[in-house]
């Protein structure tokens, strides 16, 4: 057998796994690990500007492809930097390895130089960690690191490895190990047919139905079974944050987003549908509003990978613990078998209804916001660009109004196309998980859609852009104030704008998108929207920084009126409610 | 209600403080918890106690099952079980009082397993809420230190936890 070192070890085994890219950023503890990956073909090293970046970026080099992510940092800040970016994966289920140095076996907990307890402090926002204590240990411990983080409910895990163990003197036995079995964990596989049955017989009674798609569809790969079932049944869809893509977001029985920002359609669907089936979504306390007050009149199908999320906050009239395939799959087996239907003279019913709130109040039947004055709004600035990149790219977002707004006019029709961070809601997410994307799929149109705030929170990551040739459009709807923040204090904090503004203090972002040897481009005037984005949007060779003058009195709209409110209370504007 | 969890796990480094930190991170309580490897040096059993209504038990067994570390675990106050708490207790016993002591611990069927001329160590085992009746026998003046294992538990019949 081959004898390697702990970091040719390491190396060795991330190429077994199929590993292409890692995203990192060396340091003290991981040196000898990256001598490892100088010394070696085939995998790819991207070196960030902030361990942050690298975490972002590996989580959307993952939602894109659907493979793990990568990342390397080393011991003490290289590891906590990563932190953020760790949480943010967790919260969304996205399937990440993190590689982190830690200092000598014989320092641990000797308070030496850059000492973290990595284990420790990502314990609460990892699926699972490993810390290694021999080098004989590295390739299962590889092994068991990727094969939980993709299964099951997928998540980030943690591999912890001390200086010594990656020593370049010390050589053992390497041989990857073919198959794993870990009697502590299972995830789960196929629903119970019994519960699958159940759900189904409900789905033909129903009169009022909706079907309530989130991450999971897209993460589980479910999309179009999805559709499949949706477009048989002729049922109307809703997708989470998390889900948009998963149902075509441009066919007619997309209702748009549902919970805060979702549509009026949807959430009031939702409020008055008799069944629910809810696909991979988690019952979200964005989603749900109230809990107490949730779909009064609604029995609730959960399909779910994870037992845990399932009775979490809505109690699942029909659970189903099972994977989004073979669960949908075995559905759509029993419909066909049974060639049975719902009441179709209902579901027209129910259709004409739905068509009717559309008409009165719904965002695709009619702009719902103003086009009068002389400021673009940032809802137009989206729709623009759905249209010049035929609603094709793969759009990444930061956190905030721009997020909302995106997520509401960018209609996706495919899934892994919406890039965002949706659960934990971390600024700074966009710019780095653009440029994992576009390490991806260098042939394809990435843009970040962002604001003037999120955008500094990982802006040191335009460097890395430079460096590797990534080419993304960066789409700044500026503002000129937290926008979402701002949002918030003026409907519930009579306008006291406590720290939501900048006092002229922003930069120059077209010289500070040059400074990095990128194009920077500033569009102010609605005339001259689409001419500049259409020019931005040819050059396919350059990063740009396309800097959006917004209307900066805007808000996002519907948002549901909170405390207390159920799915169907929302705000449709500065002065409607429903 | 107070339930009886009792979880076997991988005895592997990090494999309690997941459990531990599970419960402070989504707000479930700890009563008591014990721990310790079993027959098998791969596996350690792991009981604990905390209270909640069957919507949080539920939750709680269900997290319990995602930790990688968890092997199986018994809720073991669904079904008929024994438990056991085992407390060491310091009493003053002086004059009178070692006569008067020594009869409650005989009561309770305990042991004294120390004495001073001032203080007898007392050994009782059984629930929790025996212990508890021991303790509120002896009187508070007389205790002088207590400490209690926390409880173990082991279902009734043929019912078994293993893997």
């Amino acid at each position: 057998m081959e004898l390697l070192s702990g970091g040719d070890m390491l190396v060795r085994a991330l190429q077994d796994e199929g590993v292409e890219l890692i995203f990192g950023y060396p340091g003290g503890s991981a040196l000898h690990i990256y001598d490892a990956i100088f010394r070696q073909k085939g995998i790819k090293h991207l070196l960030v500007r902030h361990e942050q970046g690298a975490t972002h970026s590996a989580d959307g080099y993952a939602r894109a492809t659907g493979k793990t992510g990568v990342v390397l940092v080393t011991s003490g800040p290289g590891a906590t930097n990563a932190i953020t970016g760790i949480a943010t994966a967790y919260m969304d289920s996205i399937p990440m390895v993190v590689i982190s140095g830690q200092v000598p076996s014989d320092k641990i907990g000797e308070d030496a130089f850059q000492e973290t307890d990595m284990v420790g402090c990502s314990r609460p926002i990892v699926k699972h960690s490993f810390l290694v204590k021999k080098a004989e240990e590295i390739p299962e411990v590889v092994k068991k690191a990727f094969y939980i983080a993709s299964t099951g409910r997928p998540g980030p895990v943690v591999i912890d490895i001390p200086k010594d163990v990656t020593n370049p003197v010390d050589r053992y036995p390497y041989a990857y190990p073919e198959k794993l079995r870990m009697r502590s964990y299972t995830p789960a596989g196929k629903g119970h047919t019994g519960q699958i049955r159940k759900a189904v017989a409900l789905l033909l009674s129903a009169k009022r139905p909706v079907i309530y798609a989130g991450g999971g569809v897209v993460q589980g790969d479910g999309s179009e079974l999805l559709t499949e079932l949706a477009q048989r049944l002729n049922f109307p869809v809703t997708n989470t944050l998390m889900g948009l893509g998963a149902y075509p977001g441009t066919d007619k029985r997309f209702l748009g987003m549902l919970g805060m920002h979702g549509t009026f359609e949807a959430n009031t669907a939702m409020h008055h549908a008799d069944v629910i089936l809810a696909v991979g979504a988690r019952f979200d306390d964005r989603v749900t509003n109230t809990p107490n007050k949730f779909c009064p009149g609604a029995k609730v199908i959960h399909i779910d990978v994870d037992p845990a999320s399932i009775s979490k906050t809505i109690t699942a009239d029909v659970p189903i613990v099972g994977t989004v395939q073979s669960v949908l799959k075995e559905m759509l087996e029993m419909l066909k078998a049974s060639k049975e239907m719902p009441d179709q003279s209902a579901i027209v019913d129910w259709w004409r209804q739905i068509d009717d709130w559309r008409e009165r109040h719904g965002l695709y039947t009619a702009p719902r916001y103003r086009t009068d004055g002389d400021m673009l709004m940032p809802q137009e600035v989206i729709s623009a660009v759905h249209q010049i990149t035929n609603g094709d790219a793969y759009v990444t977002s930061d956190v905030g109004q721009h997020q909302m707004f995106a997520a509401q006019y960018y209609l996706f029709d495919k899934p892994r196309r919406w890039i965002n961070s949706g659960g934990l809601g971390t600024m700074g997410f966009g710019l780095p998980a653009a440029l994992g994307v576009k390490a991806a799929h260098p042939d394809a149109e990435v843009v970040c859609v962002t604001g003037e705030g999120s955008i500094q929170m990982c802006i040191q990551e335009l460097s890395t852009a430079t460096q590797y040739n990534l080419p993304v459009k960066i789409l700044c709807l500026n503002n000129q104030a937290l926008g979402m923040v701002k949002q918030w204090q003026e409907m519930q904090y009579e306008g006291r704008l406590s720290n939501s503004v900048y006092e002229e203090s922003l930069p120059d972002f077209i010289k500070l998108a040059e400074a990095y040897g990128h194009l920077g481009m500033k569009i102010e005037h609605r005339d001259e929207l689409h001419g500049k984005l259409a020019e931005a949007f040819a050059i396919k060779d350059r990063t740009v920084f396309i800097d959006v003058y917004v209307d900066p009195s805007e808000h996002v709209y519907p948002m549901q009126v909170m405390p207390n409110g159920s799915m169907r209370d929302m705000w449709l504007s500065k002065t409607e409610r429903t | 209600m107070r339930r009886i969890i009792s979880v076997l796990m991988e005895n592997e480094p990090g494999a309690l403080s997941r459990v531990v930190g599970l419960f402070s991170q989504r707000g479930y309580n700890i009563e008591s918890l014990t721990v310790a490897p079993t027959e098998d040096a791969t596996l350690s059993r792991l009981t604990l106690t905390t209270i909640g209504d069957d919507h949080k038990i539920e939750q709680i067994t269900k997290n319990l099952n995602k930790l990688i570390d968890v092997v199986k675990l018994v809720d073991l106050t669904e079904g008929s079980h024994i438990e056991r708490e085992l407390l060491l207790v310091k009493v003053r016993a002086t004059g009178a009082q070692r006569d008067e002591v020594k009869r409650s611990v005989d009561i309770f069927r305990g042991q004294i397993v120390d004495v001073t001329s001032n203080m007898y160590t007392v050994q009782v085992s059984g629930t929790s809420e025996k212990l508890d009746a021991f303790l509120q026998a002896l009187g508070e003046h007389t205790i002088m230190e207590v400490v209690r294992s926390g409880v173990s538990g082991i279902a009734r019949g043929e019912k078994i936890l293993s893997i």
